[in-house]
């Protein structure tokens, strides 16, 4: 089952950069390229009358619908084409209502919310619509403390839940995280926030330049770059104390930190041999072992999370920033991107891909900006995902490898946004300041 | 008997004050008398009453300066109505300028009108090499060391030193040289364009080679500190390349 989703991904993923090929411009009806599965999401129906169930289940409702629509698998039926009468219990469906045009959907998800005895209670089911005999895919009850931050969670796990049935086995992202850098407290600081860029939450309180946040694998800890009085050095965050927590420090400037998705190891930049080299030290500390040895700058390191056995980084080394791949020991040294201005590589979790931000036609009076691409690290083929809108940097893959985000200046001041892996859906996810290099966390 | 001759001692000398102060009150008093008879010996007013004669004073400020810096003279006249400084030529009643003299001077201010002629004089006194560190106090030692220690700008995307700044590190390491106790931290700057983690590597790139050559020009390294700011501290904020230009840069901060 595992290696037939894993198959399932890639084609999935493959089909959608086929159609990309050799084009700018992406045209494809159909999203990220499989065909989407129909689903009806009716608002779950409210069962309990007091004012506090009223907003929970709104709250619930338009976090189950986004979660569901930012998805990318998807074709959600327009509310408009549903029965006037919604299901909040199984014995309340009438398949045939919604597997029939108007709304022909494939998929139902409905349920209900109420507040009882001090709880705030979820039932929801999945039904498929052209099974009668036996639709029940899923059904699931949830109990939590009648908060709207638990109605936001209980329909993240919710969506979770159907988006790992009814995506090819991928685990749903309804409930990462993401950390960013941001200067709305009036320095550079390390902000955390929901997926869907809810629950902005600043972390540190350094009052002076933190950048280029990574959290661990396992999601308790956060590795940045921060200035102190020994320079740049890369500084750790832990996210289960609420604190800085201590870390190694090196000689010379150290920055982009870069955990491996076994969380053993962090790869960084350091210019303690007087030039910007890529070395690696266990994420316990220890001695730092050198990868690199070129006279340009190297920095941006970022693992292959698939097997942990490659680093792709950026280095000057022939001048302009290029992309390039070596073995996780330094050896094996290939160039990835052969012009323009290419930085900022993001290495996707299926290990066959590299979003990364690359200037393609560089030079004075050429066209062309920053852009998001993807690249099939095997063929070197490339989809441009960003179309000239602002400076776009910094690709982070999302953990199921169908979402981006990255940060562009499109709106004037640099904001964070998200989109799917094929340059659609693209969504604004903050406004205060200015907010860059989102990451995205492992799960 | 040794507190009883110093009190004694200190009798004296205030005795000898006193005589010193009226002596020099009977002087003002005599003076001023002399003076007042003066404008009573004056002609008669109906005809129109001549200008009184004319004051004038001049002052330098700083009166001690270095080869090549600069001193304000500034002058105050009244009933002038002619007004020349020797070395400036004529000048308005009252004013001030900035002079940068090679060596010392005398400035002498001559204001004249019908009735006489007042004039004042002021001397700057230049000093040829700088003066030995009087003070080491942090303070002026880190004003020394910001106005002779010249920073290094780079190319778009380059961390060589051409050589215009070459010989400006040459300058800087021998100012280095006679000022062996200080340490300083090279910073590297670039300018907004391009990515934030690429441009720390580049600033890094810059302050090591601006250290690099000073060390090969006999600056010990333990002296140098570097650190990159990137693009995160620019000194100007347009988005021009006059503004780019003056962000590329290794800026050197003194230390201690």
């Amino acid at each position: 089952m595992k290696r037939y989703n894993a198959t399932l991904l890639v084609l999935f993923v493959l089909f959608a950069i086929a159609n990309m090929w050799a084009q700018d411009w992406i045209r494809t009806g159909t999203g990220l390229g499989v065909e989407k599965v129909r689903l009806a999401v009716p608002d779950f129906k409210q069962v309990t009358s007091d004012a506090s169930a009223q907003s929970l289940a709104a709250t619930f409702n338009v976090t189950l619908w986004n979660d569901l629509q930012s998805a990318g698998i998807f074709d959600m039926v327009s509310k408009s084409f549903y029965p006037l009468s919604v299901p909040g219990a199984p014995q309340e469906v009438h398949l045939n209502d919604w597997g029939n045009p108007p709304p022909n959907a494939n998929m139902l998800a409905f349920g209900n919310v109420g507040v009882e005895g001090g709880a705030l209670n979820v039932q929801g089911w999945l039904y498929d619509t052209k099974n009668p005999k036996s639709p029940q895919v899923l059904g699931k009850q949830y109990h939590e403390q009648p908060t709207n931050t638990n109605a936001r969670l209980i329909a993240h796990r919710f969506a979770d839940e159907i988006i790992l049935r009814l995506g090819g086995g991928i685990a749903g992202i309804a409930e990462t995280k993401l950390y960013f850098v941001s200067n709305r407290s009036g320095s550079k600081e390390i902000w955390q926030m929901d997926y869907d860029g809810a629950n902005q939450t600043q972390l540190t309180h350094m009052g002076n330049i933190a950048l280029s946040p990574h959290v661990s694998p396992d999601g308790t800890r956060v590795a940045y770059s921060g200035v102190t009085k020994e320079g740049w050095q890369i500084l750790m965050y832990s996210l289960e104390l609420g604190r800085p927590v201590s870390f190694q420090h090196f000689g010379g400037d150290n920055y982009s930190p870069a955990w491996s998705s076994d969380g053993q190891t962090i790869a960084f930049s350091s210019s303690r041999s007087g030039n910007t080299e890529i070395y690696s030290v266990s994420s316990a500390g220890g001695s730092a072992r050198r990868l690199t040895e070129s006279k340009g700058p190297d920095v941006s390191p970022t693992w292959n999370p698939k097997t942990n056995a490659q680093i792709a980084w950026v280095s000057g080394r022939t001048g302009l920033p290029q992309i390039y791949t070596m073995a996780s020991d330094g050896t094996n040294v290939v160039r990835v991107t052969d012009q323009g201005y290419a930085v900022s590589p993001s290495w996707s979790p299926n290990g066959q891909f590299l979003a990364f931000a690359w200037v393609r036609h560089y030079g004075p009076g050429a066209p062309g900006a920053s852009d998001i691409y993807v690249m099939d690290i095997a063929s070197k083929q490339w989809a441009q995902l960003t179309h000239e809108e602002g400076r776009n940097d910094f690709p982070s893959w999302s953990p199921d490898g169908r979402h981006i985000v990255f940060q562009s200046s499109r709106g004037g001041r640099v904001q964070i946004y998200s989109m799917l892996a094929d340059g659609s859906e693209v969504r604004q996810l903050t406004t205060a300041g200015e907010n860059t290099q989102p990451n995205w966390s492992f799960k | 008997v040794l507190s009883l001759k110093v009190e004694e001692e200190e009798l004296k000398l205030t005795r000898s004050q006193w005589i010193r102060i009226i002596v020099a009150f009977a002087v003002v008093l005599a003076v001023s008398a002399c003076g007042k008879k003066k404008v009573a010996s004056a002609p008669p007013p109906p005809p129109p009453p001549p200008p009184p004669a004319p004051t004038a004073s001049l002052t330098a400020n700083p009166n001690t300066i270095q080869a090549g810096q600069a001193s304000t003279l500034t002058w105050r006249t009244n009933y002038a109505t002619d007004v020349s400084i020797d070395q400036l030529g004529k000048v308005d009643p009252s004013g001030s300028r900035s002079v940068v003299p090679t060596e010392s001077t005398t400035y002498h201010l001559v204001a004249k009108n019908d009735s006489g002629t007042q004039e004042a004089t002021a001397r700057i006194t230049v000093i040829s090499s700088p003066p030995p560190p009087p003070q080491t106090s942090n303070e002026s030692d880190a004003q020394l060391f910001s106005s002779n220690m010249k920073d290094v700008f780079y190319d778009y995307d380059s961390y060589d030193i051409s050589a215009q700044y070459q010989q400006v590190l040459q300058a800087d390491a021998r100012f280095l040289q006679q000022h062996s106790g200080m340490k300083f931290t090279i910073e590297g700057h670039c300018d907004e364009r391009g990515s934030t983690e690429y441009n720390l590597a580049l600033g890094d790139n810059r302050a090591n080679a601006a250290k690099q050559a000073l060390v090969q020009l006999g600056i010990s390294t333990d002296r140098i500190r570097t650190i990159s700011y990137g693009k995160e501290k620019p000194f100007c904020t347009e988005s021009n390349e006059s503004c780019w230009q003056q962000n590329r840069r290794a800026h050197f901060v003194y230390q201690r």
